[in-house]
């Protein structure tokens, strides 16, 4: 996504509040919005607890701020002055983490994101995963709050389009419950269940946000007495799959199952690509469509 | 100047009773830094004018310097640290004019005014930004994070002020990071640095009106811990609360202008 996120971006350019901070990273992604933003674009070099504190100091000022990482340095480095400087005063900045969860697989475990949702979450943030290009542009235009943006890689089935952005959207009916899938992986959800006969498999939810109040109606009559799957790429702790079962428990309604698939670190002790996490986690195609028959 | 002395001695005594009242530590540092910021408030800034208070244990000196100035009530002070208060042990950053950011957490400071001197220098604006920091607060990384940004950012209207009294919470800085004076470290930064005694006024002023050399300026405070009082340069001053025969006495010396 960080082809579409910086077309967004470029689209802002002309607003000359807007400044974009990175932390040395966007190397042949980035170019153009350095150009177009000018001195408006800084790279705060590798210091990024001090490029979120300049970024507060900015928003401070009444200018609207893109704070720009990979998704583990973006906020786990800078956890303190996410805290502090920006929540407290609670001011306009997006933390953009790109590579959310196993995304920079070859790269190791320091460079994996599993728990920046719920930290970010925990602080107040507001928590957005866009599950395809197309959502990013509703997200940035509307910054007025402490935001992180979790980017990932859209994974639809080929040729396929998407409706217009809302934070919880039915990607693929079904009648026999529902699948929540944060982020890309409701594309992953979508291909697995895209072939499967519309009367036995679950509808498929891509969701974008964690608010109790975003979850659609529609959503919660599809899962009273039906099976609901939960897939994340995300620890269960404070994860959506957390976070949705408190809603369900707090409105009264019982799924006949609770089958939730959340990412488990590294199970195997063994470290690879993006896929082969997902797979040792059941987040693969094939491993949703045997979660789904099994049932 | 012998107003602003007078003003200055007022603020001392309202300081120590503030911390008396409450039972509030912290008074060695606060009283090492209340000669900078009156100083730094009542002759150098402008009303726009930003400050950015980074070693956040300090807010008593600075709640009392806004109260000279009439921007805090008497009745304001007397909630320093108790319940339903807007003037916690250390600042919100919310609720008082002039508290940009919650700081209490050392390392803070220097970035957070660094972000408001990039966004003046963006907006023409003309005011200037002040930030003071403790000397062991310079322990922090983030602090030479910010230093190494705002040089090249050449933020010169940018000032950052270390109050220099070479004690922290458990121990001197000599002891405990082998740097009894910063100067040499941030001067080999390439900042625009000076040293001055920072409990006299006229000092500060100068230091910071001198000509600009076009990147951010520090001011490195050469300080003394519970400066004025009976116990200053010790070690228990930062962070025990005075005690009623600690506070006459203390309050006494004050008043007699035995105090630097």
């Amino acid at each position: 996504m960080r082809k579409p996120f910086a077309d967004v971006v470029l689209s802002l350019c002309d607003h000359n509040d807007w400044f974009f901070l990175t932390g040395d990273l966007g190397f042949m992604a980035l170019e153009e919005v350095q150009s177009a933003f000018g001195d408006r674009f800084i790279n705060a070099g590798v210091a990024e607890q001090n490029m979120v504190g300049v970024a507060a100091g900015l928003a401070r000022e009444s200018q609207k701020v893109i704070v720009y990482s990979i998704a583990p340095f973006c906020y786990a480095r800078p956890f303190e002055q996410i805290r502090n400087d920006l929540c407290m005063a609670k001011l306009p900045v997006c933390l953009v983490g790109n590579g959310g969860g196993y995304a920079y697989g070859h790269m190791g475990p320091t460079h994996h994101a599993l728990e920046d949702c719920a930290a970010m979450n925990a602080l107040g943030v507001r928590v957005l995963v866009p599950a395809f290009d197309d959502d990013i542009q509703s997200m940035l235009t509307d910054l007025d709050a402490p935001t992180y943006l979790r980017l990932g890689y859209d994974a639809r089935p080929s040729g396929e389009n998407v409706s217009p952005y809302a934070p919880w959207r039915e990607v693929l009916p079904g009648c026999n419950g529902a699948i929540a899938a944060l982020g890309p992986l409701a594309g992953l959800a979508w291909q697995a269940m895209q072939g499967q006969p519309e009367a036995s498999r679950p509808s498929v939810w891509a969701v974008c946000e964690f608010s109790d109040a975003a979850i659609p109606a529609r959503f919660l009559d599809q899962i009273k007495e039906y099976p609901l799957y939960v897939l994340e790429e995300h620890v269960a702790q404070g994860g959506l799959g957390m976070n949705l079962a408190h809603s369900l428990i707090s409105r009264g309604i019982t799924p006949t199952h609770f089958i939730h698939r959340p990412a488990l670190g590294y199970p195997s002790g063994r470290y690879g690509s993006q896929a082969f996490h997902r797979t040792q986690c059941g987040l693969d195609v094939s491993s949703i469509r045997t979660m789904v028959t099994s049932i | 100047m012998q107003s602003f002395q007078n003003t200055l001695q007022k603020a001392k005594l309202r300081l120590l009773q503030l911390h008396y009242e409450v039972q509030s530590g912290h008074i060695g540092g606060n009283f090492s830094c209340i000669d900078a910021l009156m100083t730094l408030h009542h002759c150098v800034m402008g009303a726009d004018d930003r400050f950015v208070l980074s070693k956040g244990h300090s807010a008593g000196a600075l709640y009392v310097t806004l109260w000279s100035l009439d921007l805090l009530s008497d009745d304001d002070l007397q909630t320093f640290t108790q319940d339903n208060s807007l003037l916690p042990g250390h600042p919100s950053g919310s609720g008082i004019p002039g508290l940009l950011f919650a700081t209490g957490s050392l390392g803070h400071g220097p970035s957070l005014a660094a972000g408001l001197a990039l966004a003046a220098r963006h907006k023409g604006s003309e005011h200037r930004v002040f930030c003071l920091c403790s000397d062991g607060e310079w322990q922090e990384g983030s602090c030479w994070e910010a230093l190494t940004f705002a040089i090249h950012q050449r933020l010169e209207n940018l000032t950052i002020l270390i109050d220099q009294n070479g004690l922290q919470g458990f121990g001197r800085t000599v002891d405990v990071i082998s740097c009894g004076d910063i100067t040499p470290r941030i001067t080999a930064f390439g900042a625009d640095v000076c040293k001055v005694n920072g409990h006299d006024p006229k000092a500060i002023v100068e230091a910071i009106s001198a000509p600009s050399k076009g990147t951010l300026r520090i001011i490195v405070l050469d300080t003394v811990k519970a400066c004025s009082l009976h116990f200053e340069n010790q070690l228990e001053s930062h962070y025990l609360p005075l005690s009623e025969v600690d506070y006459m006495k203390a309050r006494k010396r004050l008043e007699q202008g035995d105090g630097k």
